[in-house]
């Protein structure tokens, strides 16, 4: 069965009239639209990588998707049940530091252990921390970490609630270029060691390759899926490989982009 | 550098001899502005007869009540206003509309009211902290980052709990930041409240010395009041640097 189905969905935005608009030419209240008509279904443990032009309308997808914002119109069903609002069921990992700059990395990753009794809380914290490769870092704060460092907590945080699903905005893309390529590793063992569907959104086509089994290619705005493929190739890959080296140019091109490879 | 090496001590001395100079150059007489040896003399004199200690004590805990009053209801009041948009738009009016009002414009009702002593200088203090923390919360509870709100959504915080382990913690560091200012004015107002009404604290002391043409109790008065005001400024600092709030600072 499907894990996270979409269907239909459309976000538009209705401009406010600001003073500006209200003495030009444009008709007021103009709709902007964001997404028009996305549909796609995304089966259980899959990790689907969403790619697109910036500005496309990724983000707002993400947030219907997650539960933060209603759509339009269309609807999404996470395992056959429509999704009305966020639940720690699915969680999120966004685009800026999400992590409570007031706790240190420890509290913080003891969030999601709610309902945990006191021992059994701890050293599934700190059982997590190490998997993170934070261990002796619990007690630092949010600000005395470097930025992949931060991110490891977050998604130690986000895996310690040991959600359904992960959704992913954009979360290595304030990284550094050789940061972010260990994450990307630590991502592939993450998915393995756990069972979840990963949804990730992310604008460089290189992590979606080496991450992705699935790739979901968004137009330019009002956002449609503009191509969507199955990659099958194992873990870890050679993106100079044949294969993917080919899909990477398909993109390239689906995208407009005119770059030798 | 090198004045910060050598630190307040001779600055201080540099100020007071200037001070001095320009007053006996000048040939000002005492009663119109005092020099440093009198206003010592006379620091030393109410040091000594517990005038001084008498006074400050009673201005501090008027400030203190007044103070923590506004405190524990503000806050509250502020965190709420900033959540809840129909309680904006129901109170913001009104809370800006009494915000610009000097205290000391309510001093003809705190007397009706509360009559003499304590309680209407405390209500002084009390009103000129009120409102400006309802307002400096209210818009710290805005500024806090969506994603934060988001997060505590994500992981199923709710009601009372968004407020205590999100909310308060996420505003805190402007918040402390408002209690320096509000509790500077409440410094300020303290003075003009002690004018009237009561036969203690240190704008009585000043008010009272004045009846006597003592200048150099006037000033010394002052000098109290300037050094009592930079404790409060520095005790207030402190809580900047807990390191719950520190992040605040890290990040610019």
């Amino acid at each position: 069965m499907n894990k996270i189905e979409v269907r239909g969905l459309k976000k538009s935005y209705i401009e406010r009239r600001t003073k500006k608009r209200f003495f030009s030419q444009c008709r007021p209240q103009e709709d902007c639209k964001v997404l028009d008509g996305l549909t796609f279904s995304i089966p259980s443990g899959t990790f689907a990588c969403f790619i697109g032009p910036s500005g496309c309308g990724k983000s707002t997808m993400f947030r219907i998707v997650s539960g933060f914002e209603r759509p339009s119109e269309g609807s999404v069903l996470i395992d056959g049940q429509e999704v009305t609002g966020p639940s720690n069921r699915h969680v999120c990992v966004f685009q800026e530091d999400g992590l409570f700059p007031w706790l240190t990395a420890r509290q913080n990753i003891a969030m999601g252990t709610e309902g945990l009794k006191g021992q059994q809380a701890r050293e599934e914290v700190e059982e997590y921390l190490e998997l993170v490769g934070l261990s002796g870092f619990g007690d630092h704060y949010p600000h005395e970490l470097s930025g992949g460092m931060r991110r490891r907590a977050e998604v130690a945080r986000a895996l310690i609630t040991n959600p359904d699903i992960l959704f992913m905005d954009e979360p290595f893309g304030a990284l550094d270029f050789v940061t972010r390529l260990q994450m990307r590793e630590e991502m592939v063992n993450v998915h393995q060691m756990f069972d979840m569907t990963i949804l990730f959104i992310t604008h460089d086509i290189d992590e979606a390759l080496q991450l992705g089994d699935r790739i979901i290619m968004l137009s330019d705005r009002p956002a449609k899926v503009a191509w969507d493929m199955e990659i099958h190739e194992p873990h870890p890959r050679d993106l100079s490989a044949g294969d993917l080296r080919q899909i990477r140019k398909e993109i390239y091109h689906k995208m407009g982009l005119h770059v030798a490879l | 550098m090198v004045l910060k090496k050598a630190g307040l001590f001779p600055i201080v001395l540099a100020i007071l001899l200037l001070w001095h100079l320009v007053t006996a150059a000048l040939n000002v007489p005492e009663f119109m502005f005092p020099r440093p040896l009198s206003v010592a003399g006379a620091l030393w004199e109410m040091l000594k007869n517990g005038e001084l200690y008498r006074n400050s004590v009673s201005s501090l805990f008027r400030v203190t009540v007044g103070f923590y009053l506004a405190v524990v209801t503000a806050i509250p009041m502020g965190l709420l206003i900033g959540r809840q948009r129909c309680l904006r738009t129901i109170l913001n009016p009104l809370v800006q509309f009494l915000r610009p009002i000097s205290p000391l414009a309510w001093i003809p009702m705190a007397l009706m009211w509360f009559g003499i002593g304590d309680k209407p200088a405390i209500f002084l203090i009390f009103l000129s902290s009120f409102f400006p923390l309802v307002v400096f919360t209210t818009s710290s509870v805005l500024n806090i980052r969506t994603t934060y709100l988001r997060v505590a959504e994500n992981f199923g915080l709710k009601g009372f709990k968004v407020y205590m382990k999100v909310i308060l913690p996420a505003a805190l560091p402007e918040i402390i930041t408002a209690l320096r200012i509000t509790l500077g004015t409440a410094w300020l107002v303290i003075v003009a409240a002690e004018m009237i009404a009561v036969k203690s604290g240190l704008g009585y002391l000043i008010i009272d010395a004045r009846n006597s043409l003592r200048m150099d109790m006037v000033v010394a008065g002052m000098v109290v009041i300037g050094t009592v005001g930079l404790i409060l400024d520095y005790m207030v600092r402190l809580l900047e640097r807990m390191p719950s709030v520190e992040w605040s600072r890290m990040r610019r």
